[in-house]
């Protein structure tokens, strides 16, 4: 009897068993899910470029890609009709940015602004991940020169190539907080070779403020603040700000904004910024990107 | 008595094992193709990582694929499906649940080919909609390997196409899916 007792135990046991087991089968997934380690995963698209409107942000270009991006600040707005609002006359930079690695990327671009030439590299050592090991904010260096490209002022002076050259080293802290929002910092230092007076600092510190709120999937609000700390000459010279649309349609990206400064580099914008917000002393410009893919990634087959 | 209980235990033991055999992978691979006749090129994502169980006594068959594990040739593309066309972060996966319908015409013991008619509800960008397709299952040494393709209309899944790229993206997508299932071991 007591063996009895035991097979009845085990048959009601194997039933349960039976039950339980076609109960699972509403969710098939289930079976073969929830064994995956939790990995590390890059947080992308904090910005739609790799500039916030003048500054660097703290996106990169995908690996094998060229950014070809065409850059146009008007006039002041504050000339009225005379000028067309300042549509009348027009500086630009041409540019070619190229993404090497995932975090690290270089570029070049030629104004009409002093004819300047500038180069930049960028990278960064810690990207926003989620998962293990991830860290909250990406962290990125950027080293830059820029040259001069117009005649020397005194030709009959003893002049130098190298006071042509400026230099400037970023940093670069961002964090994309939400899909909508994404906000960085960026200490800046700008090393001039060559200043205009003898009372102007050759090394200028500012702190950079950048950021994006998206208003739709294609639309995003943009601005981009610079606040020059030490070596702001005593006059005529601002703190640069923009505010901004982006706009993206299909392969490009409009950049299109109200700016003070007329510089696209950041010798230029940080240092040399002449217009006073305020005072409407502001310029409608763009920047419009084109995103080629000059390497194609390995299509898996 | 002793015997019957015995009988019993080994048919309900048999019952559990032997019979609800199921074959998964978590390597199946799904191709996406939005190319449309006028398109300047090539719209076409493939992800190696869908992960699909068939359970051989019921003929349910389950997909699960993350959406961000599409890889495209375009790196600009791969972001704009991401961020504008499946909206990956708010969506994260696409599901298919079915059924073979002619399930009891398949002999997994036995290697051959067999035309199976699969239907159920493929939930992607967050709308369900039912979903009915032929496709093929080979058996071999005991694998199974499931081939199957069909087409959804984007605006089934409220995924928007603008206007201003309306005749580059084609409207309907292909999906193409190609597994190797191995016995799961349960």
């Amino acid at each position: 009897m007591k063996k009895l007792s035991h097979y009845c135990i085990t048959g009601l046991f194997l039933l349960l068993f039976t039950i339980h087991l076609s109960a699972q089968d509403e969710d098939l997934l289930k079976l073969v899910g929830g064994q995956e380690k939790p990995t590390k995963e890059r947080i992308k698209y904090a910005f739609k470029s790799p500039r916030v409107i003048n500054s660097h942000s703290m996106e990169f270009l995908n690996p094998g890609t060229m950014d070809f991006r065409i850059l146009h600040r008007f006039g002041q707005l504050d000339q009225g009709y005379k000028n067309f609002f300042g549509l009348d006359q027009a500086s630009m930079r041409m540019g070619f940015d190229f993404g090497i690695l995932q975090n690290l990327m270089v570029g070049v671009g030629r104004s009409t602004y002093k004819k300047e030439l500038d180069a930049f590299i960028k990278y960064a050592p810690v990207r926003q991940s989620t998962g293990p090991w991830s860290s909250p904010v990406t962290f990125a260096l950027v080293s830059g020169i820029t040259m001069d490209g117009l005649e020397w002022a005194d030709p009959n002076r003893k002049n130098f190539f190298t006071s042509k050259l400026a230099y400037y080293f970023q940093a670069i802290i961002g964090r994309k907080f939400s899909e909508a929002f994404t906000l960085q910092v960026s200490p800046t230092m700008v090393h001039k070779n060559l200043v205009q007076l003898q009372t102007d600092p050759n090394n200028i510190y500012a702190i950079g403020v950048g950021g994006r709120l998206k208003l739709s999937q294609r639309i995003a609000f943009t601005w981009d603040y610079s606040h020059v700390i030490i070596g702001m000459p005593d006059s005529g010279y601002y703190h640069p700000l923009s505010v901004g649309l982006d706009i993206e349609t299909g392969g490009h990206v409009f950049q299109l904004h109200f700016s003070n400064s007329t510089g696209m580099n950041e010798r230029a914008f940080i240092t040399e910024t002449t217009g006073q917000f305020g005072k409407g002393e502001v310029r409608f410009g763009f920047n419009l990107s084109r995103v080629f893919q000059i390497k194609k990634k390995k299509h898996q087959k | 008595m002793k015997n019957i209980f015995l009988l019993a235990a080994t048919l309900l033991f048999l019952a559990t094992t032997g019979f609800t055999q199921k074959f998964y992978t978590k390597s199946g691979k799904i191709d996406f193709d939005a190319t449309s006749a006028s398109s300047p090129e090539k719209i076409e994502g493939v992800n190696r990582t869908a992960t699909c169980v068939v359970d051989t006594k019921t003929g349910a068959i389950q997909f699960a694929v993350l959406m961000k594990g599409f890889a495209f040739e375009r790196a600009l593309m791969e972001e704009h499906f991401n961020e504008n066309y499946v909206e990956s972060h708010k969506f994260p996966k696409a599901e298919f649940k079915g059924t073979i319908t002619n399930n009891e015409t398949v002999n997994y013991s036995k290697d051959g080919t067999y035309s199976v008619t699969v239907k159920g509800k493929l939930t992607m960008h967050g709308e369900t909609k039912d979903v009915e397709t032929q496709g093929k299952l080979v058996i071999q040494g005991g694998k199974v390997n499931a081939n199957a393709s069909f087409n959804v209309l984007l605006s089934d899944f409220k995924i928007a196409i603008p206007g201003l790229v309306a005749d580059k993206v084609s409207k309907t997508a292909k999906i193409i899916v190609s597994c190797s299932l191995e016995p799961l071991k349960s």
